[in-house]
């Protein structure tokens, strides 16, 4: 049994895992000589060592599946739009569940509070507690609006985003927000978060 | 003739049982037998001579049972366990459902009652069209099918897993009155059968300078969290089997990342992507949420393992005890950095302790049950559990907690629980 651990065998799996197809992991003893000399073998070139049973994932499959957006902004797709642009949007798509103006609804407030964080009543939101612009563009696009994630297109994400920054009185309200401007906004509480691990 | 010892301590939720036996009692022995009623006392070893509502002995079926089924249900008179379900009605889809802790035993809990918090609801994914990709900072970007990865070697692990927001309301300054497991039961533990990350890992020839691991779920709300992989790559599956079956769509079908220990966030459902990056991501998921704000303005995060904790669940809220005698105090014991190493009970209100007995297997990052026998007098008793795991991290008071963590940290409470047995035996949830 030990030698089929996922250890450096390169190979082996076109004898051993195929070897019988009920149970790929018992080995008849007989095959022990075969065994071992597949995993003296050298690799097999342009198969991955181990098991190997995953497919190589092109750069087209990557893009194809990429939403993610560093703290920094790397990931952030081309495009922008302002606050301007992004207030009849959230009107149409956001306030219904974030309130006018980011306050006061059912889904939790997105405006205010800034310098709160210390107080009795601390209010935990975008502008007061977020520590990376670009995490508003990630989020967005992959989550909101809930009832149609993924819907906007990315310069209505920006523009929301703007808006939402503009709210929290970080932005102008004619700053357009785009790969280049969202990851130079400071955010008040950037340096509020202190890890716990390890 | 030993009863049973749910029938001991009924919980008020049960009413139909408890309303049950009131009306046979009063059938068949008259009005005068209520108040007649002699206490039963069971659960400790001890038999009770003669419990005025026993039923007659069972005689066997004199006609056929039921046919096969299937998938096997629970008895149509267990419909009131329940998961408790908690959303916000203008997103149905975001919020939790609660394992009912206080109606189980034991440590594992069925895949039916698996709490969930999902961010907005639950996939419905093809398995067939299901893959998974890893990339990022690996010699060869892979993508696996379903059929692949069940090819690899698998392991299991018996472990909890307990979203960092379980337990918020002790936060509250009034004691919540519910339900032990309608407010601490954002915990379950399975057995979790899947593929080691660290197999994965190799197979895509991950560079050692890659510090984390993002990963993300095929959700509506795409969940994208990062783990350092320094700290999971022992332990982390791929799981593609809860408790021996497939994965339930509610607890991540067809493949959920099962960090155990570790804060329910991080152990991704609906896994779609494992990305091997040098910092972390910093998403929404583990900046603005799950981290905890304390008193000076700054915010604990990245605190991944849960620490440990206990919680009595039988008496608890809900429960009335029936009359003075001897029970069995029974509950739930876990730590997410390793075994539990004893847990006290105290009916004192925590001026005493005694250490309870652990139930076997005591496991790292899993539920431990713990039993202690215990004599009511009839009058108010404050019953309290305290965990300590094998690093020698003690379960803190809950005033303790607020201390060093202040009043808003909303995640992650892991402070004593209290129950009030009261002189007429129902149970209230206090603050010591």
């Amino acid at each position: 049994m030990s030698i089929c651990e996922p250890a450096p065998c390169t190979g082996y799996r076109i004898s051993a895992a195929r070897s019988t197809s009920r149970n790929r992991f018992s080995i008849q003893r007989r095959m022990y000589p075969l065994l071992l000399a597949v995993l003296m073998a050298p690799p097999v070139a342009a198969v991955s060592p181990g098991f190997g049973w995953g497919v190589p994932a092109s750069p087209e499959d990557i893009r194809a599946n990429d939403y993610l957006v560093t703290k920094d902004g790397v990931g952030l797709p081309p495009g922008g739009g302002t606050a301007l642009e992004g207030e009849l949007l959230y009107r149409q798509r956001c306030e219904k569940c974030h309130g006018s103006l980011g306050r006061g609804a059912s889904a939790e407030e997105l405006v205010g509070g800034i310098g709160s964080l210390s107080s009795e009543n601390p209010d935990r939101t975008i502008g007061s507690y977020w520590p990376y612009a670009p995490t508003l563009f990630d989020y967005i696009r992959r989550a909101m609006p809930i009832d149609a994630p993924l819907s906007l297109t990315d310069p209505e994400v920006y523009a929301v985003a703007a808006y939402l920054l503009y709210l929290n009185h970080l932005i102008s309200e004619t700053q357009v927000m785009d790969a280049q401007s969202l990851p130079r906004v400071v955010m008040p509480n950037r340096n509020g978060f202190v890890p716990a691990f390890p | 003739m030993t009863r049973r010892k749910s029938d001991v301590f009924q919980s008020s939720r049960p009413v139909a049982r408890a309303e049950r036996v009131t009306r046979r009692l009063f059938l068949k022995q008259g009005l005068a037998a209520s108040s007649t009623l002699v206490m039963p006392v069971v659960g400790i070893g001890a038999s009770v001579s003669q419990a005025p509502d026993t039923p007659p002995p069972m005689k066997p079926l004199t006609s056929p049972g039921l046919p096969f089924s299937n998938y096997g249900q629970p008895s149509p008179h267990e419909h009131r366990v329940i998961r408790w379900i908690s959303a916000n009605p203008m997103a149905p889809a975001n919020g939790v459902s609660w394992t009912p802790l206080h109606d189980l035993e034991g440590t594992v809990t069925p895949n039916s009652l698996h709490f969930e918090r999902h961010h907005n609801g639950v996939p419905q994914l093809d398995p067939a069209r299901h893959r998974l990709l890893l990339d990022g900072m690996v010699e060869r970007p892979l993508q696996f099918s379903l059929d692949a990865l069940g090819r690899y070697p698998m392991v299991s692990r018996l472990c909890f897993i307990e979203c960092g927001g379980n337990s918020s309301a002790a936060w509250r300054r009034q004691p919540l009155q519910a339900h032990a497991g309608y407010f601490h039961g954002l915990i379950s533990c399975s057995e979790w059968t899947g593929v080691s990350l660290a197999t994965l890992l190799a197979e895509a020839g991950a560079d050692p300078q890659a510090g984390w691991l993002i990963a993300e779920g095929a959700d509506a709300a795409g969940v994208s969290v990062s783990l350092p992989v320094p700290g999971i790559i022992d332990h982390a599956l791929l799981a593609l089997y809860q408790n021996g079956e497939r994965i339930r769509p509610e607890n991540g079908y067809p493949l959920r990342l099962v960090v155990p220990g570790w804060e329910g966030i991080v152990n991704v459902k609906w896994l779609r992507r494992l990305k091997l990056a040098s910092e972390p991501l910093m998403s929404r998921y583990e900046t603005a949420k799950y981290t905890d704000l304390l008193p000076d303005g700054r915010a604990r995060q990245f605190s991944f393992p849960m620490q440990v904790k206990s919680l009595i669940t039988r008496p608890s809220v809900g429960f009335n005890l029936p009359g003075p005698g001897a029970y069995e105090i029974s509950g739930l014991a876990w730590s997410g950095k390793g075994r539990i190493h004893r847990v006290e009970v105290s009916v004192d209100g925590g001026k005493s302790w005694q250490s309870a007995r652990l139930q076997e297997p005591v496991l790292p990052a899993c539920l431990t049950r713990f039993r202690a026998a215990w004599r009511w007098e009839g009058v108010p008793a404050v019953l309290v559990s305290r965990a300590i795991d094998e690093n020698g991290e003690v379960q803190p008071s809950r005033d303790a907690l607020l201390a060093a963590r202040g009043e808003h940290s909303r995640y992650h409470y892991n402070g004593l629980v209290s129950w009030l047995v009261r002189g007429d035996g129902a149970v209230e949830h206090v603050y010591l």
